[in-house]
């Protein structure tokens, strides 16, 4: 298909496995082996039942009358707030631990920024009774301390990272450094679209459920599998990236990602990588990326601290070059708005991040029959202070 | 056309000693004296490491280091201005390590041209896939006389380390551990056995040993099996510590090669 990945690793010019030789070995095991792992008969019938039994899915598409009514189009909200661990950050970790068990793996390494890909990952762990160590940047578990908690009481390590600015970017700094100093036992669960080849489109297939789901809802619903819109936010952008997979190659389904502008595009204080980066390579991959003119890395900022990644997946920064998927931003202001306004038309309080899609769709004039998807990628339980701290409700 | 790496290699195959430490560290400016001091105390191979925001391959040491010269404003331009004067003085082969990020946006061939012109012998670029190398850079880096050190580590297949060999130049740089950078106190019995059969591969080029090397006697252990040893961390404690450079590098390189005889 158009937009899969290719033979070597790469979204046309994005993409690849920059890495220092110390972990060749540990990524090629994986290269060489996942599409292989993942195709075979006894993996797709665990994943599938897990996925179903544990996890809750299939997630419902449900069709938010009161938020139709509001944007003048007809909007479907895909619940990925509703499973188990409350976000789509689950049906990877499953996924990826299913192939760490296959392939003879019995330690488990993750990075977390939030929290929620290492809730997802510890609550695998415990599952498949494994042996977990998650690093958090020490200013993220400080932010997060609810999360930090959920992932002690499933009986995981949580690492602080002290290095750099000590949050996302540096937490997966130190579990890149973990796996180079532990390359024969342990898997590193990657929780986005990012990383080295081939996690960012193992990462991808496995968050493809959603849209896998999505075209048979609709089907289902209106006789018709494709919407005319997916709006989905983007940090790394595993949400989006399942919530697009299967729409690709469907020219006519507009795929809208949403970034984290932060306190505003120019302000300084921004995620909105598409906007903001320029061609890069960090954490393995060559993609989009917030950088200095001397290629220093920088921070980002946004409110949400599942969206205030540096880069995109090399996936999105391809569909991005290519234009295949717009890309627009919402500010912590619209998308906290955008959050509270949910809560209030249809009784679902979102993730942060996820509010981040809702809020776009003020940017876009819909038809009254035009069929809108929102993939709610997770719920707002984790965010309840930062409502509190914001306050405007 | 004359390397100053490859014309070591072809004078010594022993006991040499690369020397890394990061530009702009401890302050901006000492990355030339540091230079003018190793050589005068003695180090073969001077290894100049680019700062980087995010050094995945590197331990707490040479992290901080990094963090450091950063700070204080280190970047490519000013790296390529402070070799230049490091040339006026120094002859021993100059070796730049870096992450790829900060030399792609300096564009690598620009990068790979201006270095070769102020005086560079050798790149190390740990993050640089071998197959980007091999197909877009190689020629690149020939025709500029430049060296291009590849990384092995104890979980390289012999396969690839062929084929490391193969494109590189000058010498490989074999980690001793799988580990990031940093002294981890002596070589354990897997260790070795991995330099033995390294040595035993009978490569179309020297190695040296790096990583965990932090004293006379690991560097002379490392030494048996190989021409030499690169030592990094332990020499960034030296200079964060150091109120004297001169003296307290000297000492340094001295103690390090120790009993082993000069090259």
């Amino acid at each position: 298909m158009k937009y899969d990945v290719d033979e070597r690793g790469y979204y046309g010019k994005f993409g690849g496995a920059y890495i220092p030789e110390m972990l060749y070995p540990n990524v090629e095991e994986l290269r060489s082996r996942y599409l292989e792992i993942i195709g075979k008969e006894d993996f797709k019938e665990e994943f599938h039942d897990l996925l179903k039994n544990y996890v809750g899915r299939p997630t419902p598409l449900y069709l938010a009358k009161r938020l139709s009514e509001r944007y003048g189009a007809t909007i479907y909200l895909k619940r990925e707030d509703l499973c188990h661990t409350g976000a789509h950050k689950v049906n990877n970790t499953i996924g990826q631990i299913l192939l760490a068990k296959r392939l003879g793996k019995q330690k488990i390494i993750a990075e977390t920024g939030a929290g929620q890909h290492g809730v997802a990952t510890a609550t695998v762990c415990a599952l498949m009774g494994m042996e977990c160590i998650v690093y958090m940047g020490k200013v993220d578990m400080e932010r997060q301390r609810p999360n930090v908690e959920r992932m002690r009481i499933l009986g995981t390590k949580v690492v602080p990272a002290l290095s750099g600015s000590m949050t996302l970017k540096d937490a997966t700094n130190e579990a890149m450094r973990h796996w180079i100093n532990n390359p024969t036992d342990t898997h590193y669960i990657i929780g986005s679209v990012v990383g080295p080849h081939p996690y960012p489109d193992m990462v991808a297939r496995f968050q493809s459920v959603i849209s896998e789901e999505i075209r048979k809802q609709l089907q289902d619903e209106i006789g018709n599998p494709y919407p005319d819109y997916v709006f989905a936010c983007v940090g790394g952008g595993s949400n989006a990236a399942g919530a697009f997979y299967h729409f690709l190659n469907e020219e006519h389904v507009n795929l809208v990602a949403v970034e984290a502008a932060g306190k505003g595009v120019d302000s300084g204080e921004s995620a909105a990588t598409t906007a903001l980066g320029k061609p890069g390579v960090l954490h393995g991959s060559k993609t989009l990326l917030m950088q200095t003119t001397d290629g220093q890395v920088i921070e980002p900022y946004s409110i949400s601290a599942g969206l205030d990644y540096p880069g995109i997946g090399p996936m999105h920064a391809h569909l991005f070059d290519v234009g295949r998927v717009q890309f627009v931003s919402a500010t912590d202001d619209e998308a906290m708005n955008a959050g509270v306004e949910l809560s209030r038309l249809e009784g679902i309080i979102p993730a942060i991040e996820s509010a981040h899609a809702i809020a776009a769709l003020s940017q876009y004039q819909f038809e009254k029959d035009d069929v809108v998807v929102i993939n709610l990628s997770g719920r707002g339980d984790k965010d309840l202070e930062t409502y509190i701290r914001w306050g405007k409700y | 056309m004359k390397n100053r790496i490859t014309d070591l290699f072809s004078t010594h195959s022993k006991n040499i000693l690369s020397v890394f430490y990061t530009a702009g560290f401890p302050q901006l400016e000492d990355t030339v004296r540091i230079a003018q001091y190793l050589e005068k105390a003695g180090a073969d191979i001077i290894e100049i490491g680019i700062p980087f925001s995010d050094p995945v391959a590197d331990g707490p040491t040479i992290q901080a280091s990094n963090k450091v010269a950063l700070d204080h404003g280190m970047n490519v331009p000013l790296l390529i201005q402070q070799v230049k004067e490091i040339r006026k003085t120094v002859t021993i082969p100059i070796v730049l390590m870096g992450y790829l990020n900060p030399v792609m946006q300096y564009g690598v061939e620009k990068f790979a041209k201006d270095v070769a012109a102020a005086g560079v012998d050798g790149l190390i670029l740990p993050d640089m896939p071998v197959y980007e190398f091999e197909e877009t850079y190689h020629d690149l880096f020939a025709s500029l006389n430049l060296c291009k050190t590849f990384l092995i580590s104890p979980t390289t297949s012999e396969e690839r380390i062929r084929r490391i060999d193969g494109i590189t130049n000058g010498f490989i740089y074999a980690v001793s551990a799988s580990s990031t950078t940093g002294a981890k106190g002596g070589f354990a019995d897997e260790q070795l056995a991995y330099f033995e059969r390294l040595k035993n591969l009978k490569l179309k080029n020297p190695f040296l040993i790096g990583f965990g090397i932090s004293n006379q006697e690991t560097f002379s252990i490392a030494s048996q099996y190989s021409s030499g040893a690169i030592v990094g961390s332990a020499f960034i404690n030296v200079l964060q510590n150091s109120t004297d450079f001169e003296t307290d590098i000297f000492n340094f390189v001295k103690a390090l090669k120790g009993k082993t005889s000069q090259p």
